[in-house]
């Protein structure tokens, strides 16, 4: 085993940065969630917690696959659009069955984020700009298959396809549990595979990861495809949750699964990031809108401002530590 | 010597922009060999390693390789945010039964292939927290970790310290006697002799010599690659610094008692006008930080800088404008902005100066920057050619007007010759020697001893942030040096024990 040496002062500070930018949201959340569950009454009641649990899992699938990508060194803002038009997709697609609905999002919105991770991979083109296209891309895509947003795809309510969404285990909806194995797997994926250290490999250092012979092409084209995916699932399971594909959902949420991305301690440069940390961030922000909801009186916008206040708490802390 | 060739190029042929690169190289290496190339930077070393690794493809010739190639270069390749261990195994990781990486046998086999490299540091540390030394000795293992038959070494030891450089050609003994065959490229004269078999000489693009090493006298060697004759060394010498300088009597920098903890603890060092003074120590002992007190960039814990007896304020701009000046021993990072023109790089510095309510006069900045190209024999095209397109050595030049043109009183020089080539080199010794003839007080960093002893006026021996001696006139010699910085390793091979 390791000697134990004195840590240098690079060590110590590297230990506080990761305290603070793993532990720091976890303890955040710890915090948020003992004071509001003493101050509201309902905050602690099982029904909250499944709410709280089945609002927080949509956002995890979309936010585990931008963990990926930013881990990378990356960008997708085409998710809010994608995950929108999984959801129209998987609602046209019911009436032909259980299989089409599933599917068809996820062979569909993975295909986007295939061109997104070939155009980004091949031409270097930065994936701003790329994501920004197909996120204009899907979203036209989707007022185009809907007649600009006037059709909205019912899905029958007797459908195997709505238990997806709405089918419960002691209260629990399904979509937590397929959040949660995605979850796993994705952690898995990242920290025990190749592909996974590829990933930070591509984020930490491209140049260097070249000369290490780490496929950065193939590694982007793979983690803009999976975040595709993920999107695709989310919007399918969001349709089969409210039996419909509703076309207008999914506006700006990219940039709440980058924001619970860095807020779980990912840096936004690349090469270091959770799947943990990030469920930590999906943790946070539903809480804050939980509870603002909660005091009632307050304006439900309110959650977008400590939402910002807290990504730059996060922002500043990570730029502090690391100098 | 085997004559079973690993790799064989021949007529090779690269061109970049309508540059030629490499121009009809006849290359080989056999089995076993460690094989020098040397050659003045851009004679087209690392275009002939590229175009043998594969990143380039030839324009013309044939390139044969018979095994596999692993690469370090001068600049650690890895990826600081991953563990050591991380690093070390990247693309083939130990697995579980489950075909996962396999994290705790990952750590233990690097902490034991390391050991061989002399690093007990933790591997599961991000690699970025270990000391630069110590990050190359990683890159080599790795590299040879990977079961190459070829490892191609771009300048391995020019950021290691001299204890580091020792383990590194212990290493490389260590391969050859596995027979594995070694391109060793490096500008140390001492280390290329110590373990090469073979060299080859490219100038300009060309193979200008290919032999058998031993036999080569180094004077030789030098006047191969530069194109000189061998007379005209001798007459000139490889290191440019004249003899000896005319101190002024009173210091006109006293730094004293310098400490910012834990780098430094109670530094004293003080310069005459006229004269240089070089910091010796190992990396790590105190060196640049204490320049970079010096210069006010460093918060300090006490101690006070002096300029001409008077107190300077301790900030960057307190002492700029008392006359200090430094060049930072990052020209990359902490000097050259790659992309603008050499004439805005040169004035950046002394804007203030030029400036009248903001505005800058073109007219003296374009005669400040000619003066100081003619001055400095800085090789450029226009002074609006991009900083970047230049050498190591001009690009060194540049950031050195940058800082003349601010008319400093005191220059504190941190590396001002790491990583550019022979050639340049003497250039940029040759001017420090002239600018402290006209006067200039010097602070010499170098981690090449003998640029020390020769440069030099004085010493100051620097050990775990402290001044460990203090060495003129006839101590200027090698051994004394050595001893001055010897305890240092005496007390580290105490320490090492604890558990």
């Amino acid at each position: 085993m390791m000697t134990a040496e004195r840590p240098t002062v690079v060590q110590k500070t590297a230990a506080r940065t990761k305290v603070l930018q793993r532990q720091g949201a976890a303890v955040a959340l710890v915090l948020m969630v003992a004071v509001s569950w003493l101050v509201f009454p309902r905050f602690g009641s099982i029904d909250n917690m499944r709410d709280l649990a089945l609002q927080g899992a949509f956002l995890v699938v979309i936010a585990l696959g931008m963990t990926f990508v930013i881990i990378t060194g990356g960008i997708d803002l085409s998710v809010g659009s994608v995950y929108a038009l999984g959801g129209v997709l998987a609602a046209w697609g019911s009436q032909y069955g259980f299989l089409v609905a599933l599917v068809l999002p996820l062979v569909v919105c993975g295909l986007i984020g295939l061109v997104n991770g070939l155009l980004i991979a091949r031409t270097n083109m930065a994936p701003f700009i790329v994501t920004l296209a197909s996120l204009l891309f899907a979203r036209g895509l989707l007022l185009v298959i809907t007649d600009e947003g006037a059709t909205t795809y019912q899905i029958p309510a007797d459908s195997a396809f709505v238990e997806l969404g709405r089918g419960t285990v002691s209260g629990f909806g399904y979509p937590i549990f397929i959040a949660a194995v995605l979850c796993v797997v994705g952690g898995a994926v990242l920290n025990r595979t190749g592909f996974g250290q590829n990933v930070f490999a591509t984020g930490g250092a491209e140049q260097s990861a070249i000369l290490m012979g780490v496929p950065i092409a193939r590694t982007k084209v793979l983690v803009y495809t999976m975040s595709g995916t993920l999107a695709g699932l989310a919007g399918a399971l969001t349709a089969a949750y409210l039996q419909s594909g509703v076309t207008v959902i999914g506006v700006g949420l990219e940039l709440d699964a980058i924001a619970v991305v860095v807020i779980g301690g990912t840096l936004l440069t690349g090469g270091m990031g959770t799947v943990l940390g990030t469920v930590i961030g999906v943790g946070l922000i539903k809480v804050i809108q939980n509870v603002i909801n909660q005091i009632g009186t307050l304006d439900s916008n309110y959650q977008s401002v400590v939402s910002g206040v807290f990504l730059l708490i996060v922002v500043v802390l990570q730029r502090i530590l690391r100098r | 010597m085997p004559t079973d060739p690993v790799i064989e190029v021949a007529g090779v042929t690269k061109t970049f922009a309508g540059v030629r690169a490499l121009s009809e190289v006849d290359f080989t290496l056999h089995r076993g060999e460690v094989h020098a190339l040397v050659g003045e930077n851009g004679a087209g070393k690392s275009t002939l390693i590229k175009v043998l690794t594969g990143i380039h493809t030839p324009d013309s010739g044939r390139v044969g390789r018979n095994g596999r190639i692993s690469t370090i270069y001068q600049e650690v390749n890895l990826v600081p945010l991953m563990s050591v261990s991380a690093n070390l195994f990247l693309g083939r990781e130990p697995r579980t039964r489950f075909g996962l990486i396999d994290r705790a046998r990952r750590d233990a086999e690097a902490a034991e292939i390391l050991k061989g490299y002399g690093i007990t540091a933790d591997v599961r540390a991000p690699l970025g927290t270990l000391a630069v030394g110590e990050q190359q000795m990683v890159a080599l293992a790795r590299a040879v970790a990977a079961d190459a038959d070829v490892v191609i070494m771009d300048e391995p030891t020019s950021s290691l310290e001299p204890r580091e450089v020792e383990t590194l050609l212990g290493v490389v003994d260590r391969l050859h006697e596995a027979g594995i065959a070694i391109i060793y490229v490096s500008h140390r004269m001492d280390e290329l002799y110590r373990i090469c078999d073979t060299v080859t000489v490219l100038r300009d693009g060309r193979n200008v010599h290919s032999g058998p090493l031993a036999d080569l006298p180094r004077i030789e060697l030098v006047s191969l690659m530069l194109g000189r004759s061998v007379n005209e060394i001798r007459k000139h010498g490889t290191t440019a610094f004249g003899e000896g300088h005319h101190a002024g009597a009173q210091p006109v920098l006293e730094a004293v008692g310098l400490t910012s903890r834990p780098r430094i603890d109670g530094v004293s060092v003080s310069i005459r006008p006229g004269e240089v003074v070089g910091l010796a120590g190992l990396l790590g002992s105190g060196r640049t930080e204490t320049a970079k007190a010096i210069i006010g960039a460093l918060p300090l814990d006490g101690g006070t800088v002096l300029v001409a007896g008077q107190p300077v304020p301790h900030s960057v701009k307190g002492s700029t404008r008392a006359g200090i000046s430094m060049l930072a021993e990052d020209r990359k990072t902490e000097g050259i902005i790659p992309n603008l023109s050499v004439r805005e790089n040169i004035v950046l510095a002394a804007l203030p100066r030029l400036s009248r309510f903001g505005i800058t006069s073109r007219a003296r900045q374009d005669r400040i920057v000619d003066t100081f190209v003619t001055r400095l024999r800085i090789k450029v095209s226009s002074p609006e050619q991009k900083v970047a397109e230049l050498s190591g050595g001009n690009q060194q030049k540049v950031l050195l007007a940058r800082w003349l043109c601010t008319e400093p009183k005191i220059l504190l020089l941190d590396e001002p010759t790491r990583g550019i080539d022979v050639g340049a080199k003497a250039e940029v010794q040759a001017l420090i020697d002239e600018l402290a003839r006209e006067g200039l007080a010097v602070l010499l960093i170098s981690s090449e001893l003998d640029e020390l002893l020769d440069g030099a006026d004085r010493l100051v021996v620097l050990r775990d942030g402290t001044v460990a001696g203090e060495l003129e006139g006839d101590q200027l010699t090698r051994e004394h040096v050595l001893a001055a910085i010897a305890a240092e390793v005496r007390d580290d091979a105490d320490s090492d024990g604890s558990d």
